[in-house]
């Protein structure tokens, strides 16, 4: 067990012992280091004023991620290398090529977003050797700039690597953070609080168990908020990120298991290439830092009515694998969800991993639907998986979030669908079926009206998609090959 | 400006650096990028500055009963909490007339108005203290809604009336008369750096501010009235903004209020930082406006007669809504000529926040009224809406006489709208997205191309004043001050050209300034788009004023005549022979000449009698226009910009750089209000969209690549600064085109029969229950 946690601050060694555990990054860099670059725009992980990059080990190599520091707790900083805005010139005072692309093409106005731009692009120019305008948009989803029309950062982004390359700044970071790797518990105490980063699987079940009433930390683009917007105290956290079995992904031949720390970032990959269109889902689920952080295991866990993960999970019969002090049990995704918030989980029981089936002849259609694209939570998310021999249905689900307390399948609609005719008929009774199955709420996000109306209209989408498949019926697919 | 532009920039030899006309990256770029720019929160903490929080109204309109504070003070790090009760001077900051509290003491009239504050040694302690306060209050009805306001007829100021020509004639005659209404949404700025003071004690009790706002000399004025101590006591200092857009205007004297309180009360530094949430909540924003029209038009679609009733929701005080509804109706009319034309304006008072500038101004607003009517006019004669907009276009030397009978003189329209038609292949695009509509049953394009003319000048005459103060230094180095504050417009930049022009010096050896009120006093409000009008001219004359001691100078020491003294690229020449700029001005200071001076500019030839509703508020007119080509989705609503051309008319640039940078950021900060940015607000009056994650500004892939942005650079016929034209608030009306390209795309969903009913911000949601309510109207009708 240690009790300090250790971090290179750009390339300098941080051992820090007293610290409180809940204190974000942003507010260490802003006030404790003096490093005042990194902007709080927001303090909930969606405007990127705040975006700094982390640098960690990957076995051997070293893994660069832009995350948001506003939400991001300082003991996670354990074992990586911090870099901000403040870091990314030369010695000399020469301006990186991201910093040179911006001030060329007007990418700033006020400036206040610029140190977030900056380190979004500074990740990407480590990651990719170019960027279309596609790319672009992804790279730059969680970053708001509320005066330039993002067209001149744009430009930047995609003109960076026309620059002379700078020299490497900072050489041995994969040693020095060998150096400061952890196979141990890492323990903290301050003040009433206390915050453990166990390292295995077995130290976390027995953590948790002795702890049932801790709070678990996993990539905290949730919990975050709970210190920055609610004033919490959270006295007890446990962080699951450094437990390296939460950590993997198997693939075998009939399913894909994804262990509950994995960020989306991670296992966005084989989901998109296993089901293209929930890979488009985590494409457009948060934005880039907050899939670097956010986890699948977390979005189920936290049972939010829009968590976007479960619908496509559910439509694919995903289970989850519960662990309790080392005792498992596997349960059906489905039965997962008791209401609002509510999961079956027992005190100190966790999601182990999520078991994902991998069909060979079903077809997942999944729709988002946002007032805007990128970085939006869905008014309503809509996932449905069908097996079709000939035009009979033979297995079909349908799932949808934003409908109802938590995501759930629309059973009298998969009632009506199940061992019938695939025809629009079928589908439109179906459709109508929904109104059995759902009685949305009205929000700032959507009217009732609406989200019902929608959600008839995705399961249209979808028939369209696989009766008619050379209708276009994609926007955003449709957008990206438009030529005026 | 110690990063040369590799790009855009250029140096021609023989030339000074940074002159106007050359398209400079904003001065702090460098300093952006590297995160060394210091706005007001980044400013080190002094020994024992404190740090502020709000407590707020949960309650939008009750008797405040009870405030029981004593578990604020008990909170941990507190050091002070005040209230009404403790304000020395006067409890009122409204910037126009009426009364708009610092801390609401017995009635409180919205949810989220400060009722008091606390400063604590922590953010977070001052954040916690503040929810801590024990309310007691009796209910009392709260008029939420503009619908509400109008059947109570309950107004922040008298309802007014501009008119001209006979409308109801004129629409009662006409061949053709269309009657309807639109809901206009409000917008909140979303500045993305939040309201923020810095209050410092100085000795004698005096006060320095360092505060996010466009309107230091308001700040400072306000500050003195609420401390009950002479302006002169105050002072405001401003380096820049992390964004404004209006919301800084009058928006920021209450936080620097209260931390100037805090600060009287504790003699120490305190810091008072918004969090975004309760920035939103407490801070007014664009005015949503409730629009209803009837029109009387002939065949062509010529209009003849039209009535315009504008609703606005101003919240709970006056503000600056007089002047913002003021130029929703100025702008009723945008590019067309109205020859009976009625315009009736209400102004809602609410129980929610106080509504304010927000970039153009209620201009935005009044231009949806005639644009919606030219749309509708377009669609029920089955023509092309750009055939009506040309028709009703103001003419040259005819037909060019506004509402308020000012002349429309040289406003490029009639051009910009044929050059734009034909570089962006209207006609054929036209043509295209028929056809596409055709043959696709669930993806529908549609097309707009509207014109923008926007006034310039502030609308109250006497605002449009200028002044700086420009020392030059025994070096040749010279200190720049002037009226105008930077949010990230460039005025800092532009004005700096003007002053490296008229010294012929490179803009290297200009160094910007923060904006102080000790410096340049009684300043206008950053604002109207008017600041490097005013500004630019007042540094120009406060640069000539020295340059001409120093051409008299040096005529009288090299003994020669002024008419032989010229400055140029650095160096100055007098008769035959060339001495550097700095070595003129050395001998001038020991020849005892003052290298300081104050520069001042008032705007010519403006007037207006706003009882008469008749004059010139407008020095001239800044015009362009746009064409958006949009896609949606039939089934969802989902919409998408594909494409955008524009053509604009920014004069003779001074930095053709940034003024293109204002009209691609003014064009999708305007797409955003007009689209994803949704205010709600529930039943109770609670803001439910106060932050990024439930208020969707456009983020980058809202953006198309294909964005087509010409300047029109014609020089302006007024004599404004190096004849440029005024760019910060006319493009964000560009964006009309994006909403209207979605009506197109709607309409064609029943192949252009009917007009379908669409209102502002045209969600996803509201694009699929305006196709749902269209094919609904048509099934009824068949």
């Amino acid at each position: 067990m240690t009790t300090q946690i250790r971090f290179l601050l750009g390339d300098k060694l941080m051992v820090l012992k007293d610290v409180d555990p809940s204190m974000t990054v942003l507010n260490f860099l802003r006030c404790v280091v003096g490093r005042p670059g990194s902007k709080e725009g927001c303090a909930e992980g969606d405007c990127g004023a705040c975006t700094v990059m982390l640098c960690e080990l990957r076995g051997d190599d070293l893994q660069y991620r832009a995350v948001n520091s506003c939400i991001l707790f300082l003991p996670v900083l354990d074992g990586k290398q911090l870099v901000t805005v403040e870091d990314v010139k030369s010695e000399n005072g020469t301006l990186h090529p991201v910093q040179q692309a911006m001030v060329d093409s007007h990418g700033s106005q006020c400036g206040f977003c610029t140190p977030g731009f900056v380190m979004s692009l500074y990740t990407a120019y480590q990651t990719e050797r170019s960027l279309t305008r596609n790319q672009v948009d992804d790279v730059l989803a969680g970053n708001l700039c509320r005066c330039t029309g993002y067209s001149p950062i744009a430009t930047a982004a995609m003109r960076m690597y026309e620059y002379k390359e700078p020299s490497v700044k900072g050489n041995n970071v994969l040693e020095q953070l060998q150096d400061i790797r952890r196979n141990e518990v890492l323990e903290l105490n301050w003040a009433d609080r206390k915050y453990y980063a166990p390292a295995s699987l077995t130290e976390f079940a027995t953590l948790y168990a002795q702890y049932p009433n801790a709070h678990i930390l996993a990539g905290g683009t949730d919990v975050g908020l709970w210190i920055t917007k609610q004033h919490r105290d959270l006295d007890t956290i446990i962080y699951t990120g450094g437990v390296q079995e939460l950590l993997a992904i198997d693939e075998t031949s009939d399913q894909l298991v994804i262990g509950s720390a994995v960020t989306f970032s991670d296992a966005h990959p084989p989901i998109s290439r296993l089901y293209p269109d929930f890979g488009e889902l985590i494409r457009r689920f948060g934005s880039v830092p907050i899939r670097n952080s956010a986890t699948i295991g977390g979005n189920i866990a936290n049972a939010s009515p829009i968590g976007d993960a479960i619908p496509p999970l559910m439509a694919l019969g995903a289970t989850l694998l519960l662990n309790r002090d080392g005792e498992t049990r596997e349960v059906l995704l489905d039965d997962f969800f008791v209401g609002y918030h509510a999961t079956i989980l027992e005190p100190g029981e966790f999601i182990q991993s999520i078991v994902i089936p991998i069909l060979h002849k079903h077809r997942l259609g999944v729709y988002k639907i946002s007032k805007r694209f990128d970085q939006d939570i869905s008014a309503v998310c809509a996932a449905v998986s069908i097996d079709l021999e000939g035009d009979n249905v033979r297995d079909v689900k349908v799932c949808y979030g934003g409908m109802a307390e938590v995501p759930k399948h629309a059973t009298e609609c998969e009632q009506a669908l199940r061992g019938k005719r695939w025809t629009r008929e079928t589908v439109d009774l179906a459709a109508r079926a929904l109104q059995r199955d759902f009685a949305p709420i009205s929000d700032m996000r959507a009217s009732s009206e609406y989200r019902m109306l929608v959600a008839k209209n995705l399961l249209v989408k979808f028939f369209i998609e696989t009766s008619a498949p050379k209708t276009t019926t994609r926007i955003l697919e449709y957008a990206a090959t438009f030529a005026g | 400006m110690q990063q040369p532009s590799l790009a855009e920039s250029t140096v021609s030899p023989g030339r000074i650096r940074g002159g106007v006309h050359d398209a400079l990256p904003q001065d702090s770029a460098h300093k952006h990028v590297s995160g060394e720019a210091v706005y007001v929160d980044d400013i080190p903490a002094a020994e024992g500055q404190l740090y502020a929080a709000i407590g707020v109204s949960d309650n939008p309109h009750a008797r405040l009963t009870r405030l029981d504070l004593q578990p604020v003070e008990d909170m941990d790090g507190v050091v002070a909490v005040l209230t009404a009760n403790d304000i020395p001077g006067v409890n009122n900051i409204t910037p126009t007339v009426g009364s708009e509290p610092v801390f609401a003491r017995e009635l409180v009239e919205y949810a989220g108005q400060p009722i008091f504050a606390v400063a604590a040694k922590s953010v977070e302690q001052a954040r916690r203290a503040a929810r801590k306060a024990i309310t007691h209050y009796d209910d009392l009805d709260p008029i939420i809604t503009v619908d509400q306001a109008l059947e109570k007829q309950c107004y922040v100021l008298p309802s007014h009336t501009m008119k001209r020509g006979d409308s109801k004639t004129a629409i009662a005659s006409a061949p053709h008369k269309i009657s309807g209404n639109l809901r206009i949404g409000g917008q909140d700025h979303f500045y993305l750096e939040g309201q923020v003071a810095l209050a410092i004690p100085q000795e004698d009790g005096d006060v320095l501010i360092h505060s996010s706002t466009q309107h230091p000399s308001e700040v400072q004025h306000t500050v003195a009235k609420v401390l009950s101590c002479p302006n002169n006591a105050v002072t405001v200092e401003v380096r820049r903004m992390g964004g404004g857009f209006g919301g800084k205007e009058t928006q920021a004297t209450l936080f620097a209020c209260i931390a100037a309180l805090l600060a009287r009360e504790t003699r120490m530094p305190v810091n008072l930082c918004m969090d975004r949430d309760d920035d939103m909540i407490i801070t007014g924003k664009r005015h949503d406006f409730l629009t209803e029209y009837e029109v009387g038009f002939d065949d062509d679609g010529r209009i003849l007669g039209v009535d315009f009733s504008l609703a606005s929701r101003c919240g709970i005080s006056a503000d600056l809504s007089g002047p913002v509804n003021d130029r929703a109706m100025f702008h009723s009319d945008n590019a067309y000529y109205l020859e009976n034309v009625t315009i009736n304006s209400h102004r809602c008072k609410t129980n929610t926040v106080s509504n304010t500038a927000f970039r153009g101004f209620g201009g935005p607003q009044g231009m949806m009224g005639i644009e919606t009517v030219v749309d509708e006019i377009a669609r029920r004669l089955n023509k092309d809406p750009l055939d009506v907009r040309k028709l009703n276009l103001y003419g040259v030397d005819e037909r060019d006489v506004t509402p308020y009978e000012m002349r429309v003189e040289d406003t490029n329209l009639s051009t910009i709208i044929r050059d734009l038609e034909q570089t962006s292949s209207y006609r054929e695009r036209r043509k295209a997205v028929a056809e596409f509509n055709a043959n696709s049953p669930l993806l529908k394009r549609g097309l707009a191309l509207t014109p923008v003319k926007f006034g310039i000048s502030f609308t109250l005459t006497h605002l449009n004043q200028g002044g700086a103060l420009i020392h030059v230094y025994t070096d040749g180095s010279v200190h720049l001050n002037h009226g105008g504050t930077e949010m990230g417009q460039g005025v800092m930049t532009k004005v700096a050209q003007i002053v490296a022009e008229e010294f012929q010096i490179d803009i290297d050896h200009v160094k910007i300034t923060s904006t102080n009120t000790g410096k340049v006093p009684n300043t206008s409000a950053t604002a109207a788009s008017a600041s490097t009008d005013l500004n630019g001219k007042a540094a120009e004359n406060a640069a000539r004023t020295i340059k001409n001691r120093l051409i008299d100078f040096a005529a009288q020491h090299f003994e020669t005549s002024a008419g032989e003294v010229s400055f140029r690229n650095n160096e100055v020449v007098v008769g035959k022979q060339t001495l550097p700029f700095a070595k003129l001005v050395k001998l001038a200071h020991q020849a005892r000449i003052s290298l300081s001076s104050t520069g001042f500019y008032s705007t010519p030839k403006i007037h207006y009698d706003r009882e008469a509703t008749r004059g010139r508020p407008f020095y001239y007119f800044a015009c362009g226009a746009a064409v958006s080509e949009v896609v949606i989705d039939t089934l969802t609503g989902e919409h998408k910009l594909l494409r955008v051309d524009i053509l604009h008319d920014v004069g003779k640039s001074i930095n053709p750089a940034i003024d293109r940078g204002q009209i691609e950021g003014g064009f999708v900060q305007g797409m955003g209000w007009l689209t994803t940015e949704e205010l709600c607000w529930d039943e109770s009056g609670h803001l439910t969209t106060h932050a990024p994650s439930t208020y969707k500004i456009p983020v980058c892939s809202d953006v198309p690549e294909d964005f087509r942005v010409s300047l029109l650079e014609a020089a302006n016929k007024e004599d404004v600064i190096y004849r440029s034209k005024a760019v910060g608030e006319p493009p964000l009306m560009l964006s009309l085109s994006v909403f209207f390209a979605l009506k197109d795309a709607i309409a064609s969903t029943n192949g252009h029969e009917r007009s379908p009913r669409l209102d502002v911000p045209a969600t996803p949601e509201r694009v699929l229950m305006s196709i749902q309510e269209l094919s609904h109207r048509h099934s009824d009708k068949i």
